[in-house]
């Protein structure tokens, strides 16, 4: 692996590679002395453009743990230009001679320029690219779906709420489908992207009739901060339409699993109840989160540090 | 000119050895008091299990068995492509003031037992750390030596030593190859 942009990027092999390695980094976390010497020496740097609390602090606690020295680069508030401002941040990263860059920005496809720019030697992270992706997301999620259901292929997994703005939607989107899930896709039709007939997905409009098929269901939250025209006549007709609440739950099999990357916004797209049940694998999510990015790391650092022959590969 | 594998070992030889390891892990150790085996993936494994399951019938006792991954330790991780993690196990009785035997298939360079040994302080503080080993092929590059051996097998560099075991490859061999160019 060169980079991280996209889950799209990952074959089969590749993404179950890194969920077995997770797996193993899963173990670490459980032990007394919770670090590896397995990056020492190496340097991550954490650059986020954008607001962001569990991603970054499982991305430091990842590099800690795998003794990488780890630096934290908050450039919100910068006044150039977008464009400006990412080469000029790059060509300090590069000075500073980072090995990683775990990169969030809120334009899509920041992380792809950052990586084929020829700006930086560094291997990069996507952490989230405004409304594109967001592949540790993805590949957690399909963690703890895996800890919980075992092989993915053939599972049913549903989607649901605000998929227009949801860069978790598309990368999981891609992953399940890689990794042999069936994914449907529910949210009003104001919150669809365009070309989402050309996603690996089913879509639906009905939240109760997916329910009883599916194997999970992961809420997505309605991205107020993102949302410049009115996409639904009121938060409560929202709710009632496609929230999770206790009476949805109950349509749900017995084993189906409740998710939802956080945060959340408990009585719009999930109920308290809901979110606290024991289905909730919510918090666990954010454990697993730290576990699959210390794997990303290490299968994108650990390796011989010969550029030039894995760009020819 | 093809390589021609030679079996050094074969089954029967297998198991005497791992028995006679046995014997001399009870004999060091006065006993099965305190033991706990920790074989080094992927082959050290096994043998681990088999070398516990030995102990467990001379002694009445069940015997703590676990594994060791020693990926993440070792000092040759940035001259090759990133390797796949083994799987780690300890007992539940952990490894504190214990007398951990590490088991391997191979003793060579040395290198895969300074790293278990980095791994293993990781883990915990075992009491006393002892090292079994089914073949040891010489050419060490560091300070170590096994305490339980199952065959000295003298070899060129150029010569490639594989374990073969029921677990992994249908059968129990110790086979010799001369590869060009060795490691």
């Amino acid at each position: 692996m060169r980079h991280l942009l996209s889950t799209g990027d990952l074959s089969r092999d590749e993404a179950i590679a890194v969920l077995d390695t997770a797996a193993e980094m899963r173990a670490l976390s459980d032990r007394t002395i919770k670090k590896a010497p397995v990056l020492r020496g190496r340097t991550v740097v954490n650059l986020f453009f954008e607001d962001s609390t569990r991603t970054r602090i499982s991305f430091e606690a990842a590099g800690k743990r795998l003794s990488a020295d780890v630096i934290n680069f908050a450039a919100k508030g910068s006044s150039l230009s977008k464009g400006e401002s990412l080469k000029d941040t790059a060509l300090t990263l590069e000075a500073m001679g980072a090995d990683a860059v775990v990169v969030r920005h809120g334009a899509s496809g920041a992380p792809y320029r950052l990586a084929h720019s020829g700006w930086v030697r560094s291997k990069v992270v996507n952490a989230g690219d405004g409304t594109h992706e967001h592949p540790t997301q993805a590949l957690l999620d399909a963690f703890t779906m895996r800890r919980h259901l075992g092989d993915l292929d053939g599972r049913r997994v549903a989607i649901v709420g605000d998929v227009l703005h949801s860069r978790v939607a598309r990368s999981n989107a891609l992953l399940l489908s890689t990794l042999g899930a069936e994914v449907t896709l529910v949210a009003p039709p104001t919150l669809l992207p365009v070309g989402v007939e050309h996603w690996p997905v089913s879509t639906s409009f009905d939240f109760d009739a997916t329910l009883p098929k599916v194997d999970v269901v992961m809420m997505l939250r309605v991205q107020a901060e993102r949302m410049n025209a009115a996409f639904f006549p009121t938060v409560r007709e929202y709710s009632r339409r496609y929230g999770l609440d206790a009476r949805r739950m109950g349509l749900m099999p017995d084993h189906a699993l409740v998710m939802h990357p956080g945060p959340m916004v408990r009585g719009m797209e999930i109920s308290a109840d809901v979110a606290d049940s024991t289905r909730s694998v919510i918090v666990e999510q954010v454990t697993n989160g730290v576990a699959v990015r210390m794997a990303v790391l290490y299968m994108l650092l650990s390796g011989t540090d010969d550029t030039t022959q894995e760009d020819d590969a | 000119m093809p390589p021609t594998p030679r079996t050094v070992l074969d089954s029967g030889d297998i198991a005497r050895a791992l028995t006679r390891i046995s014997h001399e892990i009870l004999e060091r150790n006065k006993g099965a008091d305190d033991l706990v085996l920790l074989g080094i993936p992927s082959r050290g494994v096994p043998l681990a299990h088999r070398i516990a399951h030995r102990l467990s019938e001379t002694e009445q006792v069940k015997i703590p068995v676990g594994a060791l991954d020693v990926t993440m330790y070792r000092d040759d991780l940035q001259m090759r492509p990133a390797r796949a993690l083994g799987h780690t196990d300890i007992p539940p009785g952990g490894v504190d003031g214990k007398v951990v035997v590490l088991v391997d298939d191979v003793l060579y360079s040395g290198r895969t037992i300074r790293a278990a040994l980095d791994a293993l302080g990781d883990v915990g503080r075992p009491r006393l750390v002892r090292l079994a080993a089914l073949v040891d092929r010489g050419h060490r590059e560091l300070p170590i030596r096994a305490d339980f051996v199952g065959k000295n097998l003298p070899t060129s560099h150029a010569e490639k030593v594989r374990v073969l075991l029921d677990e992994y490859d249908g059968e129990d061999a110790i086979v010799i190859t001369d590869s060009e160019g060795g490691r």
